[in-house]
């Protein structure tokens, strides 16, 4: 079974945000970057139904620049993939171009039975990308599954909707399908994968080798601003009466919430 | 032109439809709608008070649960037929999982998960949070023909219906798709609350709750407010309470009217999921809880003290 897992490089999430002093981004000096949490399960799902299916191989691919994203692809080996591709591309990619480069890309490596990826990136939430790859690529799709099993061809997933119900699919593969927290827990890199990592070669493309011009979007993000200061928290005082009376006349009279 | 994506629960239209609806009304903009499923017809008819001219239905039975490839067949339709400038839909489950595909499959552009929306001069204005709410953009759409919008709930007003008019019906046919996908089983939900991302009061238990046995002081406040209850990620990684109650960032983005956040110290990434609240009341006993800082209201104390005491309040209150 060959299985391809795309990935993204995101700000962790006690990164301090800066603007640029223009606001048409964030400051890139002093992020740290890592893998995208839901990423993870993907690659976790990826290594661990290769390991249970004979002859089957992980290729990881990640898309943005270079530098940086060869760090997440290091890791994602390090934790057992086999083989990596980094897309190099600007800092930011609109979601229409980035499905579609990676569909490119994957193409370049053969055909795939399962492509896997996060059910979105905690960035900017847009749960985009794995269903316009889905799309370019001609197969089927299922996002924010908490449960995979295979059966010769078939995948039965298990897709967590509103109110606690679940939505329960069988997609033919090839198929791609995008991991919520609960479908595995993702491994640490070990040591001897770590010295094992660092010896692959990270197999480079360029944009322009794909076909795709990023000034060609769809979108772009512009006048980005800070959340407004919030006022100080006004701490009730009293006994515990005396609270909570006072908390529901200031939730009905101030906030006029109730 | 705007068409919407009038999501539904078989009974009623769903609040993110309505916020949507309302968003329309005031756009000055010509209005059309989508509604599929069994129920499509009847749901169309309270569309023309709206002020939307023309409905799309498909009523086919194959559509009344959501099977990805069927819909985005059908909505790719409605949208090469309709040709709008504009496809509003919540960023629900359903509307964030389609509506990528339907961009793809008609070249158009799609921004999920957007929090501000208004027209200006018959163009869209769209902002949405990034970084989990550390910061907001704008989108800027470039060339596509059909701007696709996804918006949250609970961040637009809903209005009234204004008109005493009846939208034109127009029938469309599912047309045969070669299914790669089979809908083996829908499980219900045991809950008859609002799913999180749609409530409009929150109530959330952290570790300080000690225990899933004492969640059933947050189910009786949350059952007085007609709230729902959520947790932080540690009760969730315990085991306490499923992950379909996870506010924060691998959890559920929330932003209702009221959160009351029960024993929750405030974790970067559990505020990440609910910074976007309107009014935050946060409940803990160590006063230098980082979930102070981003409160409206805060009651330092014991949780099992507070919130029996706030249910008998808001009991007496909303009587």
């Amino acid at each position: 079974m060959r299985i391809a897992v795309c990935i993204k490089q995101v700000p962790d999430t006690e990164t301090k945000i800066k603007l640029k002093p223009d606001q048409s981004g964030i400051e890139p000096t002093g992020v740290k970057w890592v893998i995208n949490p839901y990423d993870e399960h993907a690659i976790e799902e990826g290594i661990k139904i290769r390991d249970s299916n004979a002859g089957s191989s992980v290729l990881v691919f990640c898309l943005g620049p270079k530098g940086r994203c060869s760090e997440a692809l290091r890791t994602a080996l390090a934790m057992g993939a086999d083989e990596a591709v980094v897309i190099d591309a600007p800092e930011f990619l609109d979601t229409s171009l980035t499905g579609r480069a990676l569909a490119a890309a994957l193409k370049k490596e053969g055909a795939f039975d399962l492509v896997l990826t996060g059910r979105h990136a905690i960035d900017d939430n847009a749960a985009s990308v794995g269903q316009i790859l889905a799309g370019e690529l001609g197969i089927p799709h299922a996002t924010v599954i908490s449960k995979l099993t295979l059966n010769g061809g078939v995948a039965t997933v298990e897709r967590e909707i509103e109110g606690g119900t679940k939505e329960i699919f069988e997609i033919s593969l090839p198929a791609l399908l995008a991991a919520n927290k609960g479908l595995n827990t993702p491994r640490y890199a070990s040591l001897p994968g770590i010295m094992k990592a660092k010896k692959k070669t990270i197999k480079e493309v360029s944009l322009n080798d794909l076909g795709v011009d990023p000034a060609k979007g769809a979108f772009r993000y512009a006048e980005f601003r800070l959340p407004p200061e919030k006022p100080a928290v006004k701490i009730l005082a009293g006994d515990v009466k005396t609270q909570s009376h006072e908390l529901a006349r200031l939730l009905r009279e101030e906030a006029k919430v109730l | 032109m705007i068409l919407i994506f009038a999501e539904h629960s078989g009974q009623e239209f769903k609040r993110g439809t309505l916020e949507l609806l309302t968003a329309a009304q005031q756009s000055g903009l010509e209005t059309k709608a989508v509604v599929l499923g069994a129920e499509a017809e009847s749901l169309a008819g309270q569309l023309g008070a709206w002020g939307v001219g023309e409905v799309y239905v498909c009523g086919d039975p194959l559509l009344k649960d959501y099977n990805p490839e069927l819909y985005f067949s059908i909505m790719a339709a409605a949208i090469s037929e309709a040709k709008p400038d504009y496809v509003l839909a919540a960023s629900s489950m359903l509307g964030r999982d389609l509506f990528p595909r339907v961009a793809q499959k008609i070249g158009g552009a799609v921004a999920s998960d957007c929090t501000e929306l208004s027209f200006s001069g018959g163009a869209a204005v769209v902002r949405k949070p990034l970084y989990a709410g550390r910061c907001s953009a704008r989108v800027e759409f470039q060339t596509a023909a059909t701007k696709i919008i996804l918006m949250r709930a609970n961040q637009l007003p809903i209005g009234q219906p204004i008109k005493n008019t009846t939208a034109n019906i127009r029938k469309l046919a599912l047309s045969p798709v070669d299914l790669k996908t089979r809908i083996k089983e829908i499980v219900k939900g045991a809950s008859e609350k609002l799913d999180l991302t749609e409530a409009n009061i929150i109530v959330s238990g952290g570790r300080g709750m000690k225990g899933p046995e004492h969640f059933k002081l947050l189910e009786d406040l949350a059952t007085v407010l007609g709230a729902t209850v959520g947790a932080s990620r540690a009760v969730v990684d315990a085991g306490w309470v499923p992950h379909s109650m996870q506010v924060g960032q691998t959890g559920k983005t929330v932003a209702p009217t009221l959160y009351i956040a029960c024993g929750i110290s405030g974790a970067i990434q559990h505020l990440a999921g609910m910074s976007g609240s309107k009014v935050i009341v946060a409940i803990n006993k160590d006063p230098d809880a980082p979930i102070f800082q981003k409160a409206t209201y805060g009651i330092v104390g014991d949780v099992f003290e507070i919130v029996p005491s706030l249910t008998e309040e808001f009991k007496k209150l909303l009587q």
